[in-house]
């Protein structure tokens, strides 16, 4: 582990897509605007709410499997190192080749390299949270290097020169005439007399990819679990382009987090249950593929592991934050929030995005770089709930906004109110100065900023003829 | 049974009547009420809002103040899942082990009001009386940080002459969250716009819940569309009777 030596780096600026343009609340108020993407986002999460709430119904021990998912998560983040050196040794063993990522320029400097010793002008790839982390395609479009998404909704996304808001459905922010725009205008080949009729739109894409898949020879795929025992990865995946991506071409590239492996085979067990119905509300993900090194004759004959820091030592440094290692990718916190129901995937700036994004952004990139986003949450307890590892969020969002760098006169108001509380005397005084205060207006709109947040769609009680301590006295 | 209130600094500052009808609710239930003078807040909203330093004299003075009595109510599930589930917190990463186990051992003895009533008390008919149309709405922390459950409803069936409506969508947020209601306005209006529209959908005249922060901003947003719905304090409602008091 010698690439991890001295004190853990953040993920590095300028590269890759964990850091938004504006704050949250801001960037969020453009998205509560936006009435399709409102339409869009309410229908897909109570959907999918609807939908997964009730295949979890189903299985008995849900509760005893999601401590099992956590159990085994907190193992693997206390024996990371080991781990992650059984799995380079594994993967060698069956003939991959295991390289070390520092951080996102080093993992798209790998990658670039690996690419261009194949000679090959463009690149498949199968949906990894990890790439887009890490801006790989932009890497390689800077190398002169085409990739290709192959999910469908990624497809839509990158085809519109877009940016993905959901992490499983990146283009729920896209409606049927707007996708069919997009493919008319950017698919190559598309048959100009294309409808918006959905199965139409997916015959189109299926065109498309099939023959990107028969001609391309290298992939790029992310990893939903590499078992370290076995030196074998797996990836989980509706649609079947991921199978395609997987056993196609000539050489396969897996870009993974290190967070990601799991200590051996019979934790897939807990993993693969807990996945598809916190996820996609499904029993069993269609299509789960999974490959150990090189198998001679049979699949990609170049296999390449690169093992992604960026910012993720630093986390595991942080006893409360390093739950957001935890994280399997479900997506399940997005659809219960009610703040991402409200806002979409792109006011988090990241391409994490929901409750999980807003602990795990900062902690990758360091709290002063998103300050706003520990605070996206109301802190309604929803994410926790519904979280298959049970990762407690709402505990990592005010662990981390003790961290956030606070507005000065922010910080002497809470100091001065603390400072109050704690002298009853002067909090009594304080009592009566609200009672008697004009300050606040009729019915408080005439608070100062920030307060008058409030009184833009609020009113403020009265303030009562007496407070209770002196009702109390008088009785 | 010897009960010591904490009011809540919101409760006692802003909306006494919620303090009062807990204290008139459990003295009718034949409890004796004593409410330290010492209290002021639990610190939640700045523990919340990123200031644990600031908050440790808060829950070193709550610890303190409480430390003497046997069983402590408060009329509000945000403050009780503070006290039972961030105070310790705060003291130990202070480096505080003392008053972080003391912390522990009072948030152990500190109650909500339905938790209290129905849980020690043993009691659900507390003998009121309360002829409106009134739906609840379970509040984030009563329901997923203190769970409890279906504990206000089995209080507010009983109150006679009340007309009980569900409320769709009971279980999302109201969009308060403390100062996000400031920090994150427009998304916090939004939440509150679904709120508000379901209250609205029941066809209640009054909106009730048990904490009064949440109430603040529901009825705030009530009040401001001049919707004629009312906010109440389930303790208000609990402890009305047919001979006003
Ligand atoms: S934090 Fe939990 S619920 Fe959210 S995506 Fe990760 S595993 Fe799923």
């Amino acid at each position: 582990m010698s690439t991890f030596l001295g004190m853990p780096a953040h993920a590095p600026r300028g590269v890759g897509q964990l850091r938004g343009d504006e704050p949250f609340p801001a960037a969020a108020r453009t998205a509560l605007a936006n009435p399709q993407l409102r339409r869009n986002l309410q229908h897909a999460t109570t959907t999918i709410r609807g939908k997964s709430g009730r295949v979890i119904a189903e299985v008995p021990d849900w509760q005893e499997l999601r401590s099992a998912g956590s159990a085994l998560k907190a193992y693997t983040m206390a024996n990371l190192p080991q781990l992650l050196e059984q799995l380079e040794e594994k993967v060698t063993a069956a003939g991959g080749v295991v390289h070390w990522a520092a951080d996102a320029n080093e993992a798209n400097r790998i990658v670039t390299e690996l690419v261009r010793a194949t000679g090959e002008q463009r690149v498949i790839k199968v949906k990894s949270m990890a790439t887009q982390e890490i801006g790989l395609n932009e890497a390689l479009e800077a190398a002169g290097i085409t990739p290709v998404e192959t999910d469908l909704a990624e497809l839509i996304v990158q085809l519109g020169h877009d940016k993905p808001s959901h992490i499983l459905v990146p283009a729920i922010h896209r409606n049927r005439s707007e996708i069919r725009e997009i493919f008319l205008r950017e698919m190559p080949g598309v048959d100009p007399a294309l409808t918006d009729d959905p199965p139409e739109l997916a015959g189109a894409a299926r065109r498309y990819l099939r023959e990107t898949f028969l001609s391309t020879r290298v992939a790029v795929s992310g990893a939903n679990f590499a078992i370290a025992d076995t030196g074998t990865l797996a990836v989980v995946e509706s649609e079947g382009n991921g199978r395609m991506c997987l056993t196609l071409p000539d050489t396969l590239i897996t870009v993974m987090g290190i967070e990601k492996v799991v200590p051996s085979w019979p934790d897939l067990e807990v993993f693969l249950q807990l996945l598809p119905r916190a996820s996609t509300g499904e029993r069993m993900n269609p299509y789960t593929s999974m490959w150990t090194g090189v198998t001679p004759g049979d699949g990609p004959q170049n296999f390449h592991l690169v093992l992604l820091d960026n910012g993720r030592t630093a986390v595991l440094a942080d006893e409360v934050g390093r739950q957001a290692l935890h994280c399997i990718r479900c997506s399940a916190c997005l659809n219960v929030c009610p703040v991402y129901e409200r806002t979409g995937g792109h006011a988090y700036g990241s391409v994490y995005p929901g409750p999980i994004g807003a602990v795990l952004s900062p902690q990758l990139t360091g709290v002063e770089d998103n300050a706003s986003l520990p605070y996206a949450s109301s802190l309604c307890g929803a994410c926790f709930d519904a979280c298959p590892v049970k990762i407690d969020i709402p505990s990592i969002l005010v662990h981390l906004r003790n961290q956030a760098p606070h507005p000065r006169s922010e910080k002497a108001a809470m100091a001065a109110a603390a400072y109050t509380m704690d002298r009853p005397r002067l909090y009594e005084r304080a009592q009566r100065a609200v009672r008697f205060s004009k300050l606040l207006g009729k019915r408080g709109r005439g608070l100062p900023p920030p307060l008058n947040g409030w009184a833009a769609s609020r009113d403020l009680p009265d303030p009562p003829a007496e407070s209770f301590r002196d009702w109390w006295r008088g009785r | 049974m010897r009960i010591a209130l904490f009011a809540t600094c919101l409760a006692d500052t802003m909306f006494p009547a919620a303090a009062k009808a807990t204290v008139q609710l459990l003295e009718r239930l034949g409890h004796e009420v004593v409410f330290p003078e010492a209290q002021t807040c639990c610190g939640q909203m700045h523990i919340n809002t990123g200031y644990q330093q600031e908050a440790l004299p808060l829950v070193r003075r709550y610890v303190r103040t409480f430390e003497p009595c046997d069983v402590v109510v408060a009329p509000s599930g945000s403050c009780v899942g503070s006290i039972r589930h961030q105070h310790a917190t705060v003291a130990r990463q202070a480096g505080d082990e003392g008053l972080a186990s003391r912390a522990e051992a009072v948030a152990g003895r500190t109650y909500e009001l339905s938790e209290l009533l129905v849980d020690v008390l043993k009691v659900e008919d507390v003998g009121a009386y309360y002829p409106h149309r009134v739906t609840y709405h379970p509040t984030c922390h009563s329901l997923r940080v203190l769970r409890v459950g279906d504990r206000p409803l089995r209080l507010l069936r009983q109150v006679r002459g009340l007309d009980l409506v569900e409320l769709p969508a009971a279980e999302q947020c109201c969009g308060f969250g403390g100062t996000f209601a400031v920090k994150n306005a427009d998304t916090s209006t939004a939440m509150l716009a679904d709120k508000m529209r379901h209250v609205l959908d029941t066809g209640a005249d009054v909106c009730t819940a048990g904490d009064a922060s949440c109430l603040m901003h529901i009825g705030g947003g009530l009040s401001r569309l001049r919707t004629g719905v009312r906010t109440v304090h389930l303790a208000e409602i609990l402890a009305s009777t047919e001979a006003p008091s």
